[in-house]
């Protein structure tokens, strides 16, 4: 089967913001492709490229096969989009929105009436149909949305971003309802700012940065990337994070990191397994009581950190960061 | 499937899928220009009927002006109205027709609502027409329009108004008013599709503020400085006021108008026609273009 994207060499600018740099990709058909990467590095440029909502300035695009730069109408055929906030119609029901679409999509009324029941039965939201969007809580509406694009049985969903804001509970619910449709044969490719959220949905996972691929592979593959394990402590007393971190510091190939949120200090370490066994016993001699002791592979955040020098975690708390996000 | 000789690739392709096993997906072939624009304009409908807030406080607005113009300005702008013909029966034609405005100032703001909010990118993103969902706004924008214009004439009737024209005169004043003022729901899509947000929209929708006022729609032009008078003659508003209110009031010497019936209709239908071509256009390329 031909890959479902293809693109070699997309490049768009605005001014002198490049948000695509040159970015080569190939999605493989029947798997969940995840593009991962932080505020700006040109993931919704890239799905509105795919969606053909924008026109990159060079490079090639394929889309299940069709040029999306010569035939987008052929590609829009293909597609389903949720983009990143749910343009669902709070004045409208549940089912009234994803009929609409599905009348978009061309099905004829009695159709799109029977395809919608089935969509909202899919996403749990059955007994809310008849009732008026503007009731919906922010996880109800984002699966509407989801049922919107999908409701045309696109070969190709396109999501962008689908679970920013939402809670765990609504992100689970979410990410359930996404597996299912991949379960039923549906490609999918979401962006997202969660590595978690591509380890949970991916097979395959793009990290892309400044408008380029800077690594791809399943989550596996990319976690040996960082090549390192990671030591990971958390002591009784918060007091002693200090002294664990100068600990961890005398064996770890890198500074330890301290997360003070969760009372823990992790650090990369070379030949995992020794080191661990060297740890305990300093914190020994020290007098260093912890809770928790372990030796974990690398988190996507740290292949991240290791790939570009840069955390990906867009840290609520910072002002700056907020302030780019607005 | 081996001696396939095909140099078709999408024949290749579907041969390809085909051995792959069954997909579960369906070629959508998209909805046609006329589904793809009615059941657009009927979200942008239902939102305004089925939001109290916005339905209620557009009907009292146009009502409390009216109201206001009627009572607080009529008595001195009576005097320079010509003889026999009350303020009452010179304003509600002339509010009739600004109605088109003050309807076109939300239109603007909901058009930049939906495309900040991911509503077009949807859209476009659907095998549709993409000039569809322009010509849906503007259906629906006509709907409200035309509602404004039901409550505004019915606040009228109230409020002492009667016409003085026959009653196929007064039914085709009705019909230029709507006319026109389709037309003009183009000025405020466009509006919309270029500012950024709602605000935005809304603060550049007072730029059509001046043609609600320096207009025949209130008071007599020829009340104002004589500079003015050329243009607040002359501009699209006053020349569908003075069309509709002649129709409406049984001739243009019965409110004060220089040139025939027929001239202001044709005036009209011109303004009407080159507005449209110029903000449709424009309207529709903007909407329709890939970024």
């Amino acid at each position: 089967m031909p890959p479902i994207i293809e693109a070699t060499g997309l490049t768009k600018h605005y001014g002198d913001v490049h948000a695509l740099a040159g970015l080569d990709l190939v999605a493989e058909s029947g798997r969940v492709t995840a593009l991962l990467g932080p505020n700006g590095a040109g993931k919704t440029t890239f799905i509105s490229a795919v969606a053909t909502l924008l026109k990159p300035d060079s490079g090639t695009l394929h889309v299940a096969g069709v040029d999306a730069l010569r035939d987008p109408k052929a590609v829009r055929r293909t597609i389903g989009l949720a983009g990143q906030y749910a343009s669902v119609e709070e004045a409208m029901t549940g089912l009234e929105n994803v009929e609409m679409v599905a009348r978009l999509f061309g099905l004829d009324k009695a159709t799109a009436k029977r395809r919608s029941a089935e969509v909202l039965e899919l996403l749990d939201l059955t007994d809310a149909g008849d009732r008026l969007v503007r009731t919906y809580s922010g996880g109800m509406r984002r699966r509407l949305d989801l049922g919107a694009s999908l409701v045309g049985r696109p070969q190709l969903l396109l999501l962008d971003e689908p679970t920013t804001g939402l809670d765990p509970r609504s992100r689970m619910e979410l990410w359930e309802a996404i597996r299912n449709l991949v379960a039923d044969g549906t490609d999918v490719l979401l962006t997202t700012q969660y590595l978690e959220e591509a380890d949970q949905l991916a097979r395959d996972v793009v990290i892309i940065d400044h408008g380029k691929v800077i690594a791809s592979g399943t989550p596996d593959e990319l976690k040996g990337k960082a090549g390192r394990d990671v030591i990971e402590v958390r002591p009784r007393s918060g007091s002693d994070l200090a002294g664990i971190s100068e600990v961890l510091a005398g064996v770890a190939a890198e500074p330890p990191r301290t997360d003070d949120d969760t009372q823990r200090v992790s650090a990369s370490v070379d030949g995992g397994a020794d080191q661990l066994a060297t740890v305990v016993r300093l914190l020994d001699e020290r007098g260093l009581v912890v809770d928790d002791i372990g030796l974990r592979r690398p988190t996507l955040d740290e292949v991240f950190l290791a790939l570009t020098g840069q955390p990906l975690d867009p840290s609520p708390t910072d002002p700056d960061a907020s302030a780019d996000a607005a | 499937m081996t001696t396939t000789t095909s140099l078709d690739p999408a024949a290749t392709l579907a041969t390809e899928r085909a051995a792959a096993g069954p997909t579960p997906t369906t070629t959508v072939q998209g909805a046609g220009f006329v589904t793809a624009a009615l059941a657009t304009s009927r979200r942008s409908i239902l939102q305004f009927f089925r939001t109290p807030q916005v339905l209620m406080m557009g009907s009292i607005q146009g009502a409390l002006f009216l109201f206001m113009f009627r009572y607080v300005f009529g008595g001195a702008i009576q005097a320079s109205l010509p003889s026999g013909l009350s303020y009452v029966d010179f304003l509600v034609p002339g509010f009739l027709v600004t109605v088109i405005l003050w309807s076109g100032m939300s239109a603007a703001a909901g058009v930049a609502e939906d495309g900040a909010s991911g509503v077009y990118d949807r859209l476009r993103s659907l095998p549709i027409p993409r000039s569809a969902v322009t010509v849906g706004r503007s259906i629906a924008d006509f709907t409200l329009m035309a509602w404004g214009m039901l409550i505004t004439g019915v606040v009228g009737l109230l409020v002492g108004f009667r016409s003085h024209g026959s009653i196929g005169r007064v039914l085709l004043g009705i019909v230029v008013m709507l006319a026109f003022g389709y037309c003009f729901t183009w000025v405020f899509i466009l509006i919309g599709l270029v500012a950024e947000n709602a605000q935005a929209a809304q603060g550049m929708t007072m730029l059509v503020i001046p043609f609600s006022f320096i207009s025949s729609a209130n008071v007599p032009v020829t009340t104002m400085p004589g500079w003015m008078q050329s243009f607040a003659s002359n501009q699209p508003v006053s020349v569908a006021v003075n069309a509709v209110r002649s129709l409406m009031q049984g001739g243009p010497n019965k409110v004060g108008l220089e040139h025939s019936t027929t001239y202001w209709i044709v005036a009209t239908a011109i303004w009407g026609l080159v507005i449209m071509a110029f903000f449709g256009t424009l309207s529709v390329r903007r909407f329709s273009k890939m970024r």
